[in-house]
């Protein structure tokens, strides 16, 4: 299954009966599986709003009546969602939004690139804020990740962003499903704007212009965020137990990088990878403790340098961290990636 | 017989004077004394008169106009 | 004696923010009176702007969600989208809905969308201490249109509730104007017509409202009411802009 349309199936599978969209490469399958799919469910509503704007703005109005809602974009649309994005931290919202990421900044192309992770994790709206990021890496991934968005929006009551790339939503892959989730079993929101009936009226809203009530509120939401860095960060590792440097990758570059520390291994290196899977709550940690043992870290993005400063973050100032970015929507093949650890190993006399 | 009478909140009132350029018989007046906003609140100048004295017909003209819902008005 | 005119049960017993004469006042009472006598209060929700008005939940005891500046359109289509079976308005300003917001109003009558818009339209950015609005009138002085606005320099005001009349999904649209009683009364009417088209599927309505903000035009409140009716009414007529369900015979 392509990896728009997995997205757009894990969605519903999940619940979400609200999607608003507008078309941009390389997602646009996504929002045709939406607009189809949700005309053939129950209470299914696809809008193809004007703008992203309007579409991140229909998302508040439905997201605060109580539904699964989603969105997506690609990065400069994901970019004219960051004052929605904003909002809906600050109303505590729960949303799922989907970035294709493609290759930047301003028009850019419609390559794959990992260019969004700074607006992802640092927030491109405007405020005190984080969203929680899950950077799929495969089909399966995306599948499984879009349909766990949804339970932690829910959860913690704020928006997710599922940061996917476009060579990830091209893809077709083999893909299995989780069982639909029947809308009746989800649970309740007690906030939710419906109507006052049988309570008293209730508001939404962010504007505090107290400025106690506003610091207050801001703590607020940062004890949520401390509270999920505890609970939801994600990663996974490969090949470490023995490695002497590890790359560091995430999304479609940590496939190259699996491909391409397979063919070193091959050689001897003794290579491995940790690969974050969710890039905010970041695994500082995780990353911390390989460097315990290992000091060589190489940092593989599609990009021009992002995710290596969390890195760096992590190590506090320890570990030698050593970056290779290829930004706008060039795919490194494997064979070329092995190419470059292999040099910097030796350049390191890690062998 | 004309009988209505209005009362006016003194506290709420803001002294728009928009009572007064309404009222068909000049009925409301501003108060001398301030309120606590420091506002001089608009004056129903037939409140101590008797139903049979009083020209206020109750058209609520005065309540309709006033935006701080300061105004209500009772009719026979 | 008969108690005849009382405050509204849905408007809570909050002082109001606004300034002296202000018209947000005027049509909170309004639409809090409607909402009772329409028995709404337990289904409706609103969406107010950014602007004077951010503040309506203090005052309307209904549900009330915010929306960023300009976007309540997007906000509310959401939000009926949702809950059909729900009232949904929006209360919007003049920066609000014919600047920022043009584009998520336009679409949304386009669209058709079930909800209403209450448009409060005094010519001028209120909250923010008096800037051009797109509805301030050629000549009008600002703090952003020194001199008085001017075609060459500001442009032309916008005519956003005849700009939505054009669009096809739009049912009912009239301007109104807080000005006088009798003026007052039929923007009670209006806006009891507009939940009345939304209740019936009927599509985007839509009341624009002239209304007095007496602080940023430099005048009393009566001078305002007045200014309504010798300037701001020739630019912005008072009456019915649209109406499809009005049988076309009946045109008067």
């Amino acid at each position: 299954m392509r990896g728009n349309h997995t997205v757009g199936e894990a969605a519903v599978r999940a619940g979400c009966r609200y999607y608003f969209g507008y078309p941009i490469t390389p997602q646009n399958e996504l929002t045709e599986y939406m607009a189809e799919r949700l005309s053939k469910t129950e209470g299914g509503v696809f809008i193809q709003a004007e703008s992203e704007v309007a579409a991140i703005n229909m998302v508040i109005g439905a997201s605060m009546a109580g539904g699964r809602v989603m969105t997506s974009s690609s990065s400069p649309g994901i970019s004219l969602k960051q004052e929605g994005i904003s909002f809906l931290s600050a109303l505590e919202l729960p949303a799922v939004i989907v970035n294709m990421t493609r290759g930047g900044p301003g028009l850019g192309n419609i390559a794959p690139a990992q260019s969004d992770y700074f607006q992802a994790t640092r927030g491109g709206g405007h405020g005190d804020y984080r969203n929680i990021v899950l950077a799929p890496s495969s089909g399966q991934e995306l599948a499984n990740l879009t349909f766990e968005a949804f339970d932690l929006a829910d959860r913690y009551r704020t928006p997710v962003m599922v940061l996917g790339d476009g060579m990830l939503g091209q893809m077709m892959e083999p893909v299995e499903f989780q069982a639909e989730v029947p809308l009746k079993k989800l649970p309740a929101k007690d906030w939710a704007l419906t109507g006052a009936k049988g309570r008293p009226s209730r508001f939404i809203r962010s504007l505090l212009l107290d400025p106690v009530e506003e610091e207050e509120h801001n703590w607020k939401l940062m004890r949520k965020y401390e509270k999920i860095a505890k609970e939801e960060t994600r990663w996974e590792t490969f090949l470490i137990e023995d490695a002497r440097m590890v790359v560091v990758a995430f999304g479609t570059a940590a496939r190259i990088a699996k491909g391409a520390i397979k063919r070193v291994r091959e050689q001897g290196l003794k290579v491995g990878l940790i690969r974050p899977i969710s890039l905010w709550p970041f695994p500082f940690k995780a990353i911390k403790d390989i460097a315990k043992r290992v000091r060589h870290f190489f940092v593989f993005e599609m990009n021009m340098g992002q995710m290596v400063e969390d890195v760096k973050l992590a190590l506090e100032g320890g570990g030698d961290v050593y970056f290779y970015g290829r930004p706008g929507g060039i795919i490194v093949a494997p064979m070329e990636l092995s190419r470059v650890i292999t040099n910097q190993y030796y350049q390191k006399r890690l062998l | 017989m004309p009988a209505g009478y209005i009362e006016i909140d003194p506290e709420l009132c803001k002294d728009c004077k928009l009572c007064m350029a309404v009222c068909p018989h000049h009925l409301i007046e501003s108060s001398e004394r301030l309120n606590e906003k420091g506002y001089r609140p608009a004056s129903f100048r037939e409140s101590h008169l008797k139903k049979d004295e009083r020209k206020c017909t109750g058209c609520a003209l005065c309540a309709i106009s006033c935006p701080e819902v300061a105004i209500e008005v009772y009719r026979a | 004696m008969k108690k005849v005119f009382s405050r509204p049960k849905s408007l809570k017993r909050a002082t109001f923010h606004y300034c002296p004469g202000c018209g947000h006042s005027l049509i909170h009472r309004l639409i809090a009176e409607v909402i009772d006598e329409m028995n709404l209060q337990e289904r409706i929700i609103g969406v107010p702007p950014a602007g004077c008005a951010v503040l309506a939940y203090y005052y309307l005891d209904v549900d009330i969600g915010e929306a960023p500046h300009g976007r309540a359109a997007a906000v509310a289509t959401g939000l009926k989208r949702a809950l059909p079976d729900r009232v949904v308005f929006t209360y919007q300003g003049d920066g609000d809905i014919a600047a920022i917001g043009t584009a998520e109003t336009i679409h949304a009558a386009a669209r058709g969308e079930n909800f209403t818009t209450i448009f409060v339209n005094n010519a001028v950015y209120g909250m923010t201490g008096g800037q051009m609005a797109p509805t301030t009138i050629l000549g009008q002085n600002t703090t952003t249109s020194p001199g008085g606005r001017s075609q060459r320099r500001d442009g032309y005001p916008i005519h956003l509730s005849e700009m939505v009349a054009v669009a096809q999904g739009s049912a009912y649209i009239e301007r109104t104007a807080v000005n006088s009683p009798a003026h007052i009364l039929k923007t009670k009417r209006a806006i009891a017509k507009a939940f009345e088209v939304q209740l019936a599927g009927k599509g985007f309505s839509l009341v624009e409202v002239l209304s007095p903000c007496p602080t940023n035009w430099k005048m009393t409140p009566e001078a305002s009411w007045k200014w309504i009716d010798d300037v701001m009414a020739v630019h912005f007529p008072i009456g019915l802009i649209k109406d499809i369900t009005k049988d076309k015979r009946d045109d008067h």
